[in-house]
């Protein structure tokens, strides 16, 4: 393996999880951001089963991309196919887990059915096509990205623990806190742009 | 005609998606850095709205409720591809800003929210008038959080500068972190206006203002139907079906 090859996927992998974020700059996957993020360990399962499902959904979603959809020059297609083998995907992993590995499914099942309809899995198949990505690079950015939101998710959940006893206004008690403290991260995550 | 009116008074007003019901939170947050943005965004989704609520009320007694949801999926996701392919064709630059969200419409969940909830039991022209005016609810409340935005980061309107010099732009509003203090802001509004309305003894049960609650210790884990579906509008659904039904015995 080539070293420039070795740099490029280096590159994806800090630019995909820290620099342009999935939730915090892109805003995809918000939805279990802010519902799965009250506590700390939830938090962490949920950002596991993220992990899991978008690496297996960028995987499935690049081979057949490349030796379904570009071998019969329907790549206009991308969006129906992707979004139906995304939902039949999450569905399959549930129940293999459920049969095959029940110390896994007992420690991620509970988080699988929120994430079909996370947009962040239909958002990084998608963008693995437009930036033209390969295979292998497509699963590297898919892991990337899901890395990027358990590092979000968890950070909030810390924060949203600290905040549970503090003396908020009445109108931004629940939502308009958590947001403001995901807008006050994503400052922060501003500051990743300088390493690429 | 006068229920279409009413259903376009309903998605502009009563029930905007964006402003009352808080729904489609990801495409509001992402696309609204300008006026401009907001308003493409808001018609292509408009557009794509309209399209799958005529197709799926037609389709309606054809459609088997088992796999209703896969089929309305599978209808809104070739209008997306259609409506992105006229895109590229025709407003380049357009769809260049917009990129990856415009594929992402597919998971809008008011167009599925309306689907499941409007589109699946009612007739045509009500079905068409209900998408057309939830799409120019999406329209005008995207516009707007657009025009926000950009007058605040930027000092501008639809790209022309209209703040004097003497004003420094707070730059924040126009990148990613102004979106999430923008509906901070919008929640922490609907939360007053709930508390103004329950103290007053009027209805403030169809304000939004986002779900707080943990989704682990939520009992509809596998739909979530306060953030994707509109809970008031599926009462409705069974109330419309119901006189429907009553309708066809009369019959």
């Amino acid at each position: 393996m080539d070293m420039g090859y070795v740099k490029e996927l280096l590159v994806i992998l800090i630019g995909s999880s820290l620099v342009s974020n999935v939730v915090l700059s892109q805003f995809l996957g918000l939805c279990p951001f802010l519902g799965v993020s009250r506590k700390t360990n939830t938090a962490a399962g949920m950002g596991a089963a993220v992990i899991f499902v978008i690496t297996l959904a960028s995987a499935v979603a690049g081979v057949i991309y490349k030796f379904i959809l570009v071998r019969f020059h329907v790549e206009y297609l991308k969006t129906i196919v992707f979004i139906l083998v995304i939902a039949a995907l999450v569905q399959f992993v549930e129940m293999f887990l459920r049969k095959t590995m029940p110390a896994l499914y007992e420690a991620l099942g509970v988080y699988l059915p929120l994430i079909t309809t996370n947009c962040a899995v239909l958002g990084v198949a998608i963008t693995n096509v437009q930036k033209e990505y390969g295979i292998v690079t497509g699963i590297v950015n898919g892991f990337a990205t899901a890395v990027g939101f358990t590092v979000a998710i968890v950070i909030l959940a810390g924060i949203r623990e600290k905040l549970e006893y503090n003396d908020i206004p009445e109108s931004f008690k629940g939502m308009p806190t958590v947001l403001l403290t995901a807008g006050l991260m994503a400052i922060a995550f501003c500051g990743f742009s300088g390493l690429l | 005609m006068n229920k279409a009116g009413e259903r376009l008074y309903n998605g502009l007003i009563k029930e905007n998606p964006t402003l009352v019901l808080m729904l489609g939170m990801c495409p509001t947050l992402a696309v609204t850095t300008s006026a401009i943005n907001g308003l493409g965004m808001g018609l292509t989704t408009l557009a794509v709205l309209a399209l799958s609520n005529l197709i799926i009320s037609l389709l309606r007694n054809i459609i088997p409720d088992r796999v209703r949801i896969p089929a309305f999926i599978v209808i809104i996701a070739s209008f997306v591809t259609a409506v992105q392919l006229l895109l590229e064709a025709y407003i380049p630059a357009l769809n260049k800003s917009l990129g990856v969200y415009i594929p992402l419409i597919v998971v809008n969940c008011i167009i599925l929210g309306r689907a499941e909830s409007y589109a699946y039991t009612n007739p045509v022209l009500p079905s068409l008038f209900d998408g057309i005016g939830m799409g120019l609810g999406f329209t005008f409340a995207l516009t707007c959080i657009g025009a926000l935005r950009e007058l605040l980061g930027a000092g501008a309107l639809f790209g022309r500068t209209i703040l004097p010099d003497s004003v420094e732009p707070i730059r924040i509003f126009g990148q990613a972190p102004g979106a999430f203090f923008v509906l901070a802001a919008l929640v922490a509004l609907q939360n007053y206006l709930k508390k103004i309305r329950k103290a007053a003894g009027k209805s403030y049960e169809k304000i939004g203002s986002g779900c707080s609650e943990d989704c682990m210790n939520c009992k509809d884990r596998d739909g979530c139907s306060r953030r994707f579906y509109d809970e008031n509008a599926s009462t409705e659904k069974k109330k419309s079906s119901e006189a429907q039904n009553s309708g066809e015995e009369g019959r």
